[in-house]
């Protein structure tokens, strides 16, 4: 089941992938182009594409955890072996929470959810420095039905990657 | 209760010799805590312009006081189209017979006239059984321009009068105006007077903000906003619009909400993923922090009092609800049943904690004592949050969330007996209101 959820979870950031756009936000964590950083061909590794689609820029949590679960952590070792290896960008981990919840106790779970990724990363090795953390609590579901099939989407901490520290 | 009965009495000598006695022992009264069966009949007829530029504003002003008071539903409106006479001259004897005939139990009559650009609202309250007065006639003057706040500020002492409560009417609400799908929404910062009137926009609609709260003089906003790009707190003057961030957040910060005496500011701070509950003076200095634990400790709200604080707290595996000193603390837990509760807010007179309730995939506003005993919820739907209380504490307004792709936002108010339920029409999708006290 879970396995199904995190390919409905890549999916979606190729679909939204498409579409994405500037802003002062990245709410969705879509990636693209942000801060002016081409995502190139998914082929080549050092690609932000190579990053969002083939790592996956994005884990899942059950209803109301911050738990990171064995896909989520095989995700996560992923993106620190690649932040490891592209020293030039920086992160931030926006945390996010279902539609099920209260809108401060949503931002609070959000913000746990980014901390648990960023602990992660660190623990890997990768420089708290170039770690930051967001929550949006529920205020940028990705997909937007009332039903486990979208929540379990809109659970997540999305790692964007950013022009680097010294840009 | 008597009165209640003796409204279907159709011998006419035996009410009207019943109902003189009783008014003779008890004032025209109704209870708004009971939970109304029978609303009390009351006539409004329009009020008397007293010269002609008081003419376009008569009827208006009427309408408004009247919804006011039917929107409580403990009174009910006996329409101008069955009123046997009309009030043509304030200051004539009232013909009661006329009004007794069509049971108007209360009459309300006003009379209007302008003064360059003042408007001068006079109104008298008569027990029509009784054929009394109840209370002396006021009169109100105030700019033309605020002539709603005049309706509401008669409104608020008829209800006053009739009910032995304070009123709530001469209020505004600051809440989140929301607008687009569900997945792009955009949401500004807005004012309201209580009934929905009056919509004013205070932010545009650039950057995600949230969950405003008014000073105690409803003049200033707290809020959170994206507008830095994390969510931090920010305080804002509604007149001049401006705005500067409350003190020093290195982290993220939400869920701000005033002292009662308006010198401090209590909210949650987020640092490595733990949110614990912070005060800070209103001018941004002197920051303490008052919980400490790995849990989620957030939407405090201070006692009336300014001596406790409850807030929701997830410590003991869900969120439940707690209450602490105001100087943080040990804090004890109030919430007993099953579910999950969060969103806590003391009720002005001190005596109830309204809360949202989550449980078995539903959503409810409920109420209960301050320790916890006589849980009471009034409402459920998919996605009900954030209940804030009326200035006399016996309203609530919250907003409802409908569920699936094209689910949307809309704002409600219940009343403590959970019997009136109504919808606050706003100009777009409406969220997070927070209801001012009676305005100066």
């Amino acid at each position: 089941m879970t396995n199904i959820l995190v390919k409905f979870g890549m999916l979606a950031v190729l679909a939204v992938g498409l579409t994405a756009c500037g802003g002062k936000f990245n709410g969705g964590g879509n990636g693209g182009n942000i801060g002016g950083i081409q995502s190139g061909s998914v082929n080549d590794p050092t690609s932000l594409a190579y990053f969002q689609q083939t790592i996956g820029d994005r884990v899942l949590f059950a209803v109301d955890q911050s738990t990171l679960s064995p896909e989520a952590t095989g995700i996560l070792d992923g993106q620190a072996n690649w932040l490891l290896q592209n020293t030039q960008y920086v992160v931030t981990i926006e945390g996010h929470a279902d539609e099920q919840g209260t809108r401060e106790y949503n931002l609070a779970l959000g913000a746990r959810r980014a901390s648990a990724s960023r602990n992660y990363l660190v623990d890997r090795g990768v420089a708290d420095n170039r770690i930051k953390t967001l929550t949006y609590g529920k205020e940028r579901p990705l997909a937007i039905c009332s039903s486990e099939e979208c929540w379990s989407q809109n659970r997540r901490a999305v790692t964007v990657v950013g022009a680097g520290l010294g840009s | 209760m008597m009165k209640r009965i003796l409204t279907f009495l159709t011998t006419v000598m035996m009410a009207v010799s019943l109902v003189t006695t009783l008014a003779q022992s008890a004032p025209l009264r109704i209870e708004v805590t009971k939970g109304v069966i029978e609303p009390m009949p009351f006539a409004a007829p329009m009020f008397v312009a007293e010269n002609t530029a008081a003419q376009k504003y008569a009827a208006d002003l009427t309408k408004v006081l009247s919804n006011d008071l039917i929107g409580t539903g403990v009174f009910r409106e006996i329409p101008s189209a069955a009123h046997i006479s009309n009030i043509t001259n304030f200051n004539a004897p009232v013909q009661f017979s006329d009004w007794k005939a069509i049971n108007a139990q209360a009459l309300i009559t006003g009379a209007v006239s302008v003064s360059g650009n003042k408007l001068i609202v006079k109104f008298r309250l008569f027990d029509v059984f009784a054929q009394t007065p109840l209370g002396d006639g006021l009169q109100f003057v105030a700019t033309t321009s605020s002539w709603r706040r005049m309706s509401h500020k008669v409104a608020d002492a008829v209800y006053s009068r009739l009910t032995g409560e304070t009123g709530y009417f001469d209020s505004r609400v600051v809440y989140i105006a929301e607008e687009g799908p569900k997945d792009k929404r955009k949401k500004r910062l807005a004012l309201m007077d209580y009934d929905g009137a009056n919509v004013r926009y205070l932010t545009n609609a650039n950057d995600i903000v949230l969950s405003p709260r008014f000073s105690p003089n409803a003049r200033e906003v707290i809020y959170t906003s994206y507008e830095t790009g994390a969510p931090r707190v920010f305080l804002m003057n509604v007149d001049t619009l401006k705005r500067r961030i409350l003190g020093d957040q290195p982290s993220m910060a939400f869920a701000p909400r005033f002292s009662p005496d308006g010198s401090k500011v209590v909210m949650s701070l987020s640092q490595g993923g733990n949110s614990d509950i912070y005060v800070v003076d209103v001018d941004g200095s002197n920051k303490r922090r008052l919980t400490n634990s790995p849990a989620i400790d957030t939407a405090p709200s201070f006692s009336p009092d300014g001596s406790q604080i409850v807030f929701e707290s997830d410590r003991s595996g869900g969120q439940q609800v707690y209450i602490m000193s105001a100087s943080g603390g040990a804090a004890k837990r109030i919430s007993n049943g099953s579910g999950r509760y969060g969103t806590p807010v003391w009720s002005p007179r001190g005596d109830l904690i309204a809360f949202t309730k989550l449980n078995k995939g539903r959503f409810h506003i409920g109420i209960m004592r301050t320790d916890g005993s006589r849980e009471k919820l009034l409402t459920a739907s998919f996605l009900d949050e954030g209940p804030t209380w009326s200035a006399n504490g016996r309203v609530l307004m919250f907003f409802r969330e409908t569920a699936g792709v094209n689910g949307a936002p809309s704002i409600y108010s219940v009343d403590v007996t959970g019997r009136v339920l109504r919808k606050v029409n706003t100009p777009t999708f409406g969220s997070d209101p927070a209801w001012s006290g009676l305005l100066e």
